[in-house]
């Protein structure tokens, strides 16, 4: 399907998908075709909408998107989050997904391991370098940095006087 | 000690007495001793020569003309590096391991008849005496891996203990078939009964599978690829002698040549005639002594030739599969063998170029 | 925390923990996989990675787009020249910089040229993994032509920074069509000889055929590229799926095999090796003229927005993600290294095998470690 179709079919059935959705909140629909040159579309869902969404996504037999291959932990000042690249090899369109949340002692989001296991590495590295959990993981550990490590790193306030120099 | 051998110059040993009896013995030892360690030297550096051949390189060729000392070299180096033993190792076993794998090739090499007349021990149990002592070897391994304390060297040592043991097995059929032919065990008599065709020939398609057979089994009861799973270079770091550095490691590097030495050696006596020339061409000659020796190895240097070439080409089979080859495919092959050989022995339907040609 | 527990069987055995540590002949690098066996059964790997991580994404948000390409070459170092090309390739999509046909030639061979010396490496490896020990000197011997190419064009025979945004560093060198030409009849001659030496042999076909199966759904699942992914049957070459460069307008066949084992990927990868040399032919003789550089600022600014940019390195696909605000460093810097992946799959695929079949395994995943650690 191409990029609009993709925009109209999920506005159109969403509604149909039971999830359970929090007063004050609803599903953003940013499409950056007109701003930037990039050639997905990008949804930002809700923390709590995330895991129906993302079973959605996939199970939904027009959509099918059964591979997930990129996952970035992004830390965009204020907020941390994630963004996930899907792709439908069935049907052959791609589209990205984002989370945000406002909570920097705390995040957490909900896992897609079980959903695509290319999922449970990432979520490993993004817990070691951001410092954001993921419910339902079973042996989130740290991965690059040795299990004593104090903070994380690839946060925007991460301070380290003698690892980064600054000219 | 009782010598019993129709052999010249023991004969002239057992009249004397006293001191100059056991100078005599020491002298011996000398020898051999001496043979050991040239041995080892020569055949380290063919095999390495033979590796840079195969593969399209030069070896070793800085030291000494052909690289000859560069053996010498390494032994130096071993001999000044720094000998530890690990703080939990238990220290009677770790240096029983290599004591026990020297000491058993050693013995191994006292029985080989070299030349007519220079054969240490020639006892009428000859090949039977072999076959057990290169089973005590195994226990060396098994004692360095396990006082070696580490995880890695245990499971190098058990897949050794059940590879030899396993394989110890298929070349005793293959020895009984040749022993089925010659109708004696003593190793100097096998070879005299080779006197009108050598055994690969005699039996014709017995003897060649059991030849097969032999050569297998006698890699596998080395460790030599491609049955070196035990070393498992690149899967254990060293298999049971990691954890030995400088002298230790250099017995346990010896031993194995050595090994490789007495296989071909066995290989060459039992099958290709062992000191004999090939239709008696120079038995008219004098010096047979020399004679026979360079027939000896020639033949020997043949075999080690074949083993390298097996190592530098085939890779390495996993355990279960290397346990599925001997106990599935090697003992039945063997057996049907022995018994084909027994057949063929009593029905004389033997290929006997001497009686064909008169030799 | 992992535990150690008994199983309850007939014979009472306890399952021990292995270090298959950073010094191993075996890990390609420094990886450390704690392996959890029974017997000589894996039942429970995990992996310590970080050994050789050296905050390259971190690094990046410091330095601006023409410095880091020199990052990107220590990555995969045995694909340098592809990760180069990809953040180049991003850097021009962004800008909607189009380049000349000389350039795209030009990277295509030189990344064909990377791709066989890869695998050449890696079939030396494998071979002196499983004890076949003489492929090593074999391919190095070949991979030094292939080097020596390099050297003559770059400047160096490792990493080679030479593809930057806007073009490459400096132009071709006169000698080399000749030697490419040079090389690819040698190659042909030779790598039937290296087929022989070991698809036909019945211990390697023991050590390889049936071993380490992955299934073409779980290869899809667990995020699996590469030859890994072509082995079990999944069409996953970028260059075909989302063509860049010169590939367009070559002729040459994806190689996919059927079977999910050791071998199918063993072959793939000598597949590969064929089609490359398919790809340097068709280009050789029709290097088209024209600029090796297009004009670009000196200070690269991007448009503020993300960016996602796919090539084919030799171990799968390598995705490079940039997020930019405007100004002349990235924000973010993301490189989907197909090893992690490859590496996140070999977590499923290794259980229920012996140590030595998880060699075998690892050997023909191809890992690199620098790429898995970043």
């Amino acid at each position: 399907m191409t990029n609009d179709e993709l925009i109209n079919y999920i506005l159109a059935k969403k509604p149909d998908v039971e999830i359970d959705i929090p007063a004050g909140t609803e599903m953003q629909l940013i499409n950056i075709l007109e701003d930037n040159p990039s050639d997905f579309i990008d949804i930002e869902v809700h923390p709590d909408q995330l895991k129906p969404f993302m079973r959605f996504l996939k199970e939904d037999p027009e959509l099918a998107f059964d591979s997930l291959f990129n996952m970035t932990g992004m830390d965009w000042g204020k907020e941390l989050g994630v963004i996930y690249h899907l792709e439908s090899r069935k049907h052959g369109h791609e589209l990205t997904v984002r989370v945000k949340t406002g909570d920097r002692e705390n995040p957490v989001f909900d896992t897609v391991e079980d959903l695509w296991f290319a999922a449970h590495i990432h979520e490993c590295e993004i817990y070691d370098l951001f410092g954001i959990r993921f419910r339902g993981h079973d042996g989130l550990k740290r991965l690059f940095l040795t299990p004593g490590f104090k903070g994380y790193p690839l946060r925007k306030d991460y301070e380290d006087d003698y690892m980064i120099i600054r000219k | 000690m009782n010598l019993m051998t129709a052999n010249i110059f023991a004969q002239w040993l057992q009249g004397t007495h006293g001191w100059l009896y056991v100078l005599i013995l020491v002298l011996i030892v000398a020898i051999y001793l001496g043979f050991f360690a040239v041995a080892g030297l020569l055949l380290v550096l063919m095999e390495r020569r033979v590796a840079g051949f195969f593969q399209l390189r030069l070896g070793p060729n800085r030291v000494g003309p052909w690289g000859s000392l560069q053996t010498i070299a390494d032994a130096l180096k071993l001999v000044s590096k720094e000998i530890f033993i690990p703080k939990f190792a238990d220290k009677l076993l770790y240096k029983a391991g290599y004591y026990l794998v020297i000491i058993t090739a050693l013995i191994g090499i006292s029985l080989i008849p070299f030349a007519r007349e220079i054969q240490a021990f020639d006892i009428n149990v000859g090949i039977f005496f072999i076959s057990a002592v290169s089973s005590v070897g195994v226990l060396g391994i098994l004692f360095g891996a396990w006082g070696s304390r580490n995880k890695y060297s245990l499971i190098g040592a058990m897949r050794s203990g059940l590879q030899m043991v396993s394989y110890e097995l298929s070349a005793g059929f293959a020895v009984v078939t040749v022993v089925l032919m010659a109708g004696t065990l003593k190793l100097s008599s096998i070879v005299e009964a080779q006197h009108g065709t050598w055994f690969l020939f005699k039996g014709h398609i017995a003897s060649i599978v059991a030849f097969m057979i032999f050569m297998i089994a006698g890699t596998a009861e080395t460790n030599r690829v491609p049955f070196d799973l035990v070393e498992g270079e690149s899967e254990l770091g060293a298999g049971f002698h990691t954890e030995y550095s400088g002298m230790g490691f250099a017995y346990f590097f010896l031993a194995e040549f050595i090994n490789m030495f007495i296989i071909a050696a066995l290989t060459s006596t039992l099958f290709l005639g062992g000191w004999l020339a090939p239709f008696g061409i120079t038995d008219a000659l004098p010096a047979q002594w020399f004679w026979g020796l360079f027939w000896f190895m020639l033949k020997t240097m043949s075999v080690i030739f074949l083993m390298m070439w097996f190592r530098w080409t085939f890779p390495r089979l996993r355990i279960d599969q290397l346990l599925t080859l001997e106990w599935k495919y090697l003992l039945p092959i063997g057996l049907v063998n022995t018994v084909l050989m027994a057949l063929f022995v009593w029905k004389d339907w033997l290929f006997d170029i001497g009686k064909i040609f008169g030799l | 925390m992992i535990e150690e527990k008994v199983i309850q069987s007939d014979i009472q055995t306890q399952e021990y923990f292995l270090n298959m540590g950073p010094q191993h002949p075996a890990t390609h690098g420094v990886l450390r996989l704690i392996l959890k066996l029974d017997g000589e059964t894996v039942v429970g790997i995990e992996p310590d990675l970080g050994y050789i991580h050296r905050g390259i994404e971190k690094m990046c948000e410091y330095d601006t787009y023409r410095q880091i390409i020199h990052l990107t070459d220590r990555m995969d170092y045995l694909s340098s020249h592809i990760n180069n090309e990809a953040v180049a390739l991003a850097v021009e999509k962004a800008l909607e910089v189009e380049v000349s046909d000389r350039i795209k030639v030009i990277r295509t061979m030189m990344d064909e040229l990377t791709r066989i010396a890869s695998h050449l490496l890696w079939w030396g490896v494998m071979g002196m993994d499983i004890g076949a020990l003489t492929t090593f000197m074999y391919a190095f011997r070949d991979r030094e032509m292939i080097n020596e190419i390099m050297e003559q064009t770059t400047g160096a025979r490792l990493t080679m920074s030479y593809n930057i945004p806007g073009g490459v560093m400096f132009d071709l060198h006169p000698e080399f069509p000749e030697r490419v030409k040079n090389l690819i009849a040698h190659m042909r001659k030779v790598l039937p000889e290296y087929d022989r030496l070991l698809t036909g042999n019945i211990i390697f076909q023991k050590r390889m055929k049936g071993v380490g199966l992955l299934s073409k759904e779980d290869a899809l699942n667990f995020g699996a590229t590469g030859p890994v992914a072509r082995g079990s049957g999944l069409h996953s070459d970028i260059r075909k799926r989302f063509p860049y460069s010169a590939y367009d307008r070559v002729n040459f066949e994806e190689a996919v095999e059927e079977g999910g084992d050791n071998l199918a990927r063993y072959k793939v990868r000598m597949r590969e090796m064929y089609e490359s040399l398919n790809i340097l032919e068709q280009l050789v003789d029709n290097i088209p003229e024209g600029p090796y550089q297009m004009p670009m600022r000196n200070l690269i600014k991007l448009p503020k927005g993300e960016f996602y940019q796919r090539v084919e390195t030799a171990r799968g696909e390598l995705g490079v993600f940039i997020v930019s605000d405007g100004k002349k460093n990235p924000y973010r810097v993301k490189f989907r290294s197909p090893g992690l992946m490859n590496l996140n799959a070999l977590l499923k695929v290794g259980l229920g095998w012996k140590i030595a079949d998880l060699v075998a395994i690892m050997s023909t995943f191809d890992f690199v470690i620098p790429d898995i650690d970043r």
